[in-house]
């Protein structure tokens, strides 16, 4: 029973991080270059553009329920399998993420990347 | 022309560094908050007040300058570069953590860490060997004429 809350906080925890990263990997894209912004309109423009993104704030909301449910999971199970497991899971889960909502080119390099450094956080943490 | 090129190769030079500030802030940060929370003590629902207790540890306090300057530079990467090209690149911050944990908390880091590693730094150098960094960069190359961008 355990073992079962514990997977649903971690699912819980990777949904929510990866739809966290794709928005607000979104809204930076839709706001574009912020580095050319801040040259042309200044940092003020640059805060204010981010902060009055709904996708940004959004994905803040996701970031912060991802946040409470590791906190769910890290009083179920051990640090060292929650840790590793759900930073590579959510790793891979981004790639599928970012192919399907951000329409991303994921070639195949990108593909062994996410996989190698997957599998490296997992030894990482043994 | 060459003066395009001059600029455009500084910029990706700068992208390069957000890139690393990416890495090195998140992983200076969570060791920071890990070494505070050690001298903080866990924190029980019942004794929630200690939250403030903890904010106000130099180790926290600074871990979390240092994980703000992490958010700073990650969407300032993702507003330039792919999602699945800023998650791999920054996982350079897994091998400086390693490398903190062991010179710096002083852990053991046993040989299955050693290859974790040398996987990592590999996953890195693939997608930092990628040229293209971005599904959309040839729209953004045109509208700031920075030819050598492409070699990002």
């Amino acid at each position: 029973m355990k073992n079962l809350y514990l997977w649903s906080a971690m699912i819980m925890m990777i949904l929510a991080a990866v739809a966290g990263d794709v928005l607000q990997a979104h809204a930076m894209k839709v706001i574009g270059d912020v580095g050319a912004l801040r040259r042309s309109h200044g940092t003020l423009h640059v805060v204010r553009r981010v902060l009055t993104s709904g996708p940004f704030i959004l994905g803040l909301f996701f970031m912060a329920l991802a946040f409470f449910s590791l906190l769910f999971a890290l009083s179920w199970g051990d640090v060292s399998f929650i840790g590793p497991a759900s930073a590579s899971l959510t790793l891979i889960a981004n790639t599928f993420a970012a192919r399907i909502f951000l329409k991303e080119d994921v070639n195949r390099r990108r593909w062994i990347a996410a996989i190698l450094i997957a599998v490296g956080v997992v030894l990482l943490n043994h | 022309m060459r003066l395009a090129r001059f600029v455009g190769s500084i910029l990706s030079f700068k992208r390069y560094l957000v890139l690393l500030a990416v890495a090195v802030f998140s992983a200076v940060g969570d060791c920071l908050l890990s070494r505070g929370m050690k001298e903080v003590g866990s924190i029980s629902l019942s004794n929630w007040p200690q939250v403030f207790h903890a904010i106000v540890n130099p180790w926290i306090a600074s871990g979390i300058v240092m994980l703000l300057a992490f958010f700073a530079s990650y969407i300032t990467s993702l507003s330039w570069a792919d999602l699945t090209y800023v998650v791999p690149a920054s996982g350079l911050g897994y091998i400086l953590i390693a490398l903190l944990a062991k010179y710096f908390l002083h852990e053991q880091v046993s040989i299955a860490r050693w290859i974790g590693i040398g996987l990592i730094v590999l996953g890195v150098g693939f997608v930092a060997a990628d040229p293209k960094v971005s599904t959309t960069e040839r729209a953004s190359e045109l509208s700031e004429a920075q030819p050598a961008e492409t070699r990002v």
